[in-house]
């Protein structure tokens, strides 16, 4: 289970986080929603170490993450970067077995390959693509692999940033589709943060919605729609008038 | 008062922000050199930074030293004939190039070809969440991206400057044999007799010390670039510009501390 107790970031005089409290549980999917520039990444980033935050408390099953043993703690973390992130100068298949060829989950380097052309398998990518360099695939065959590299070694805990982001609605469909099948043959814990409403109803079991530094509104996915929330109602209705102002 | 203290105020501010960034890229660097002391190593990144570095970089190298070495034995004995000093270009070439010019230039091209490539891609890393995917990865930057390259310019850049050297000398030689019509093997024999031990040890002294500062400047503004193309942009200019200026600076301080009388 992962919790997050009064969590606050700033940039400069930019207080991006105000107190976010959270609590994802284990082997649910949690979408958090929020429009551009609400500190969506940087939450997940907090929670990964990838960035300090200022004060307040984030825990993984009752641990707190800044104490733990950091090569540990990210041994049980997968994680679909928005754009991808893959290695440009690695091939395919040495982005999906990155964790297997080095450190502590070291394997013999044809199994981490032979397992690399499994997970691309698994994400819907034929063997052949496994040699080729990352700048050779389409935007929707990156972030499959960046999926395959995610659960290349099992982890108990994924996240998503983005996922469908710049994909036509048929790739964001499939990618959607792959994620809700992966969390659940796997039994992780999923949190993906996105504004694509499809990939809300397709990947979430809850859903947080984050604005102005903080969770307005959180509960299940099936009482999204008459959460009475006026911020949540804006959001996923799309609408410019309401609470959330249109020009930020 | 206040216009006249803004001047003031301007140049503290200044002042200030270059004192930062030295003691930014002195911790950098230090960080870098603790963690080239504990493990993992990773020697396939190490063996690619040696052979972007040093192989690589051979053609640019031995191009600037042999014309370098020949305008030098031109210049030599242009200067020398306004009073019958001619006789002297061997030695002359042989110490400026093996003393100054080999090392500096060899320094600054590696400043130009290295630094500014390593410095966009850790940039270009950065700006693309690369840098991130690392660390979620279980990998650290510093010890997969900086250690290696750093590394591998501290030991090839003074077989670089070695070999700069000896195109260099070879530059003056075809040169003073063929348009000034000295003696193919008394200019030879003058040049290894001119030279001292510490002439060479200097020069790869100073190889290695440029290398690590080339090294060091392309990860340190690489990893601490600003975001998009601008960032990247900014990273490689600044890290072209640091690195050309320590290694003068550098070459200064390494010069008064071989050769002061």
């Amino acid at each position: 289970m992962i919790t997050l107790n009064g969590v606050q970031k700033a940039f400069g005089a930019n207080a991006v986080l105000r107190g976010v409290d959270l609590t994802i549980d284990s082997g649910t999917s949690m979408v958090i929603i929020g429009g551009s520039g609400t500190g969506k990444s940087v939450l997940l980033k907090c929670i990964l170490g990838l960035v300090t935050p200022d004060s307040g408390t984030i825990t993984l099953d009752g641990q707190d993450v800044a104490k733990a043993d950091r090569d540990a703690f990210l041994a049980r973390f997968g994680m679909l970067f928005q754009g991808g992130a893959l290695f440009d100068s690695l091939p395919v298949w040495q982005n999906v077995a990155f964790r297997l060829l080095r450190g502590s989950l070291k394997k013999p380097k044809d199994q981490a390959r032979e397992i690399a052309i499994e997970k691309l398998r698994r994400v819907g990518l034929k063997p052949d693509v496994a040699d080729k360099l990352p700048a050779e695939l389409s935007g929707g065959m990156q972030k499959r692999v960046g999926l395959a590299r995610a659960i290349a070694a099992e982890p108990e805990i994924i996240f998503f940033d983005e996922p469908t982001t710049g994909l036509d609605p048929i790739m964001a469909g499939v990618i959607n589709e792959l994620i809700r099948e992966i969390v659940t043959e796997m039994g992780a814990t999923a949190m993906t943060i996105t504004h694509d409403m499809s990939s809300v109803r397709a990947i979430a079991d809850n859903v947080a919605m984050l604005h102005d530094g903080v969770i307005k509104w959180t509960g299940p996915v099936a009482q999204m729609d008459a959460s009475g929330d006026p911020y949540l109602d804006q959001f996923i209705n799309g609408r410019a008038e309401g609470p959330i102002a249109a020009v930020r | 008062m206040r216009a006249l203290l803004a001047p003031l105020g301007a140049l503290g501010r200044v002042t200030l922000a270059a004192l930062a960034l030295i003691g930014r890229v002195a911790l950098f660097a230090l960080d870098a050199i603790s963690h080239m002391a504990r493990p993992p190593f990773y020697a396939r990144e190490f063996l690619s930074a040696l052979f972007q570095i040093g192989w690589l970089s051979l053609p640019v190298v031995g191009l600037t030293a042999i014309f370098t070495g020949g305008a030098l034995a031109l210049q030599i004995y242009a200067g020398g004939a306004r009073f019958n000093a001619e006789a002297v270009v061997p030695q002359i070439v042989a110490i400026g190039v093996v003393r100054e010019l080999g090392p500096v230039l060899v320094g600054l091209m590696i400043a130009a070809r290295v630094t500014s490539s390593i410095a966009a891609e850790i940039a270009t890393m950065k700006v693309t969440e690369q840098i991130d995917a690392l660390v979620t990865l279980s990998t650290h930057p510093m010890k997969y991206l900086t250690v290696p390259r750093v590394l591998a310019g501290l030991l090839v850049v003074p077989l670089l400057v070695a070999v700069g050297d000896v195109i260099g000398v070879f530059g003056g030689y075809v040169v003073a044999v063929n348009n000034l019509g000295f003696n193919p093997a008394a200019y030879l024999k003058n040049t290894v007799d001119f030279l001292e031990p510490l002439d060479i040890i200097s020069s790869l002294v100073k190889g290695a010390v440029f290398g690590g500062i080339a090294t060091t400047m392309g990860c340190f503004y690489g990893m601490n670039s600003g975001r998009g193309a601008q960032g990247v942009g900014g990273a490689t200019k600044g890290s072209v510009q640091a690195a050309a200026i320590l290694i003068l600076a550098a070459n200064f301080l390494l010069t008064g501390l071989f050769f002061s009388v």
